[in-house]
């Protein structure tokens, strides 16, 4: 687990099909209307999210 | 502003086809129902292929109107990945998925049920350790309602079921990425048929569809494992350009979300807390439609909701499982286990299969005939685990 990892979404290539949202497994990932919002200290950084996305709008940093 | 009551019989999260169809059912029981959808408007925006059977429209006694319907399909193209097509007869219909959300709210609207768009539920009222309501932003106003029983109808990431404590979180291996475009202006083999494509290069543990909207608009989109590097979009964009028909067309809409496809819940009720549609993975494990499950779980969701509040029983909810099973749950494990066998067959394995198999065979296996397949595959000598 690292820590200092930072998830990022590109609003630009999101679609906003809150997949991620569904496949998180720790709810670290909530709907919002503008897109997934992240909610750094529940995440675990097992990266299903971003594994999933269809779009790959979820960056690592 | 409208009148809503603070104080319901149910309330159903979410206004899918699961939340509308359990809400008209309830409300032609006599119940008071009222439907939150976070959605502005309801029915958009939409993740869905919008493949829907005549066999469920029939099972369901629904009178679908016209202008619900983008395409009626009288079969299927499907390919192997050698690009030999097998063709299989079936009844259906492309949805127009925003139309027939809409229409199915308002006949549950009009059956008496209460519908509320733009009205997101944030979370659970619990009083005593119990779970007696919820609280909403309803058309930008917080407000609690309190009901004796709450549908979580809110599809896949069900926040309702999380938030009750019901474990729905989807295995990356038991759900699809799914990738959608809604393209205009292209050439179709045949507006009344469905094309779906396998293969291992194609989509990865899924099928890449091309479901007609008339003449020369489709929705093309591709479905795989959830857990694959390059991602939905990657595999789709890929097949279109590969392709001088849809190449050329235009993009109408673009969509996606995740298809449960297995990992079907043993328990969908906790307490009053009962879940229906996406939100309880009730999907076909191979094709992955799930618009005519949750209509067809949410009917038996209301007969046993119904009872429940007459004997003032949250336990009697629990017959809603075993109903379920009885009904579908248990053809959709059958199913399950076969997608589990054709995933790991290799591209040359597919072809074989196609030739082998008649289109009857092919509506056979995916309506959960699976020794159909097993026995095909062992004439052709494949070595399968667990045979
Ligand atoms: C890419 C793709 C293609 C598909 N293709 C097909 C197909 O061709 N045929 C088919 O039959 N099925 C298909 N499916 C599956 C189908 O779309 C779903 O099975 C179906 O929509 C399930 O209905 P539902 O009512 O359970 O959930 P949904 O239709 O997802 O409805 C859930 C509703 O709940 C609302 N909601 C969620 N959380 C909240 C909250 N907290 N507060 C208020 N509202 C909330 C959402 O806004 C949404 O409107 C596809 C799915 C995908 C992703
Ligand atoms: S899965 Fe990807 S496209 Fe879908 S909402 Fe999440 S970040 Fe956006
Ligand atoms: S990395 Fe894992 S825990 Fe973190 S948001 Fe993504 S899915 Fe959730």
């Amino acid at each position: 687990m690292t820590s200092e990892k930072i998830l990022l979404i590109d609003r630009n290539k999101c679609i906003r099909c809150f997949g991620c949202v569904a496949v998180c497994p720790v709810q670290a990932l909530e709907y919002s209307k503008e897109g997934p919002k992240w909610i750094e200290n529940r995440c675990t950084r097992c990266k299903i999210c971003s594994n999933f996305c269809p779009v790959k709008a979820i960056r690592w940093a | 502003m409208i009148k809503i009551d603070k104080e319901v019989d149910v309330i159903i999260v979410g206004c899918g086809p699961a939340g509308s169809w359990c809400a008209k059912r309830l409300a032609e029981y006599g119940v008071n129902v009222i439907v939150l959808d976070r959605n502005e408007e309801i029915g958009t925006p939409v993740r869905c292929g919008e493949g829907f059977s005549k066999t469920i429209e029939e099972r369901l006694n629904l009178k679908l109107p016209s202008f619900c319907i983008a395409q009626k399909i009288d079969g299927a193209f499907i390919y192997a990945p050698n690009g030999k097509f097998v063709e299989v007869k079936g009844f259906g219909y492309v949805l127009e998925r925003k139309m027939f959300d809409k229409w199915l709210a308002i006949e549950a609207s009009n059956a008496g049920a209460k519908i509320l768009a733009k009205s997101y539920v944030y979370d659970l009222i619990k009083e005593k350790g119990k779970i007696a309501g919820i609280k909403a932003n309803i058309v930008g106003e917080d407000m609690e309602i309190k009901g004796k029983i709450i549908v979580g109808a809110d599809g896949v990431e069900s926040m309702i079921a999380k938030k009750a404590g019901i474990n729905t979180t989807c295995s990356p291996f038991l759900v699809d990425s799914g990738f959608e475009y809604e393209l205009a202006n292209i050439k179709l083999r045949d507006e009344k048929k469905l094309e779906i494509f396998l293969g291992n290069e194609v989509a990865p543990r899924g099928y890449v569809w091309i479901f007609p909207k008339g003449k020369n608009r489709a929705n093309v989109g591709v479905g795989i494992v959830g857990s694959n590097e390059k991602g939905a979009r990657y595999y789709l964009d890929k097949f279109i350009a590969s392709r001088e028909e849809l190449r050329k067309g235009s993009i109408i809409e673009v969509k996606g979300g995740a298809i449960p496809v297995g990992g079907f819940l043993r328990d969908m009720v906790k307490e009053n807390v009962l879940l229906v549609g996406d939100a309880a993975h009730q999907v076909n494990p191979i094709h992955g439609g799930g618009i005519g499950e949750a209509m067809t779980a949410s009917e038996i969701a209301a007969k046993v909701i119904k009872k429940a509040l007459d004997k003032n029983d949250s336990k009697v909810l629990k017959e809603y499982n075993t109903l379920w099973y009885k009904s579908r749950g248990n053809t959709l494990k059958k199913i399950e286990k076969l997608r589990e066998i054709v995933e790991k067959l290799s591209d040359d394995q597919l072809n074989k299969l196609a030739e082998a198999l008649e289109g009857e065979d092919i509506y056979d296996i995916t309506h959960g005939n699976y020794l159909k397949l097993v026995k095909t595959l062992l004439k052709l000598g494949f070595k399968l685990a667990g045979f």
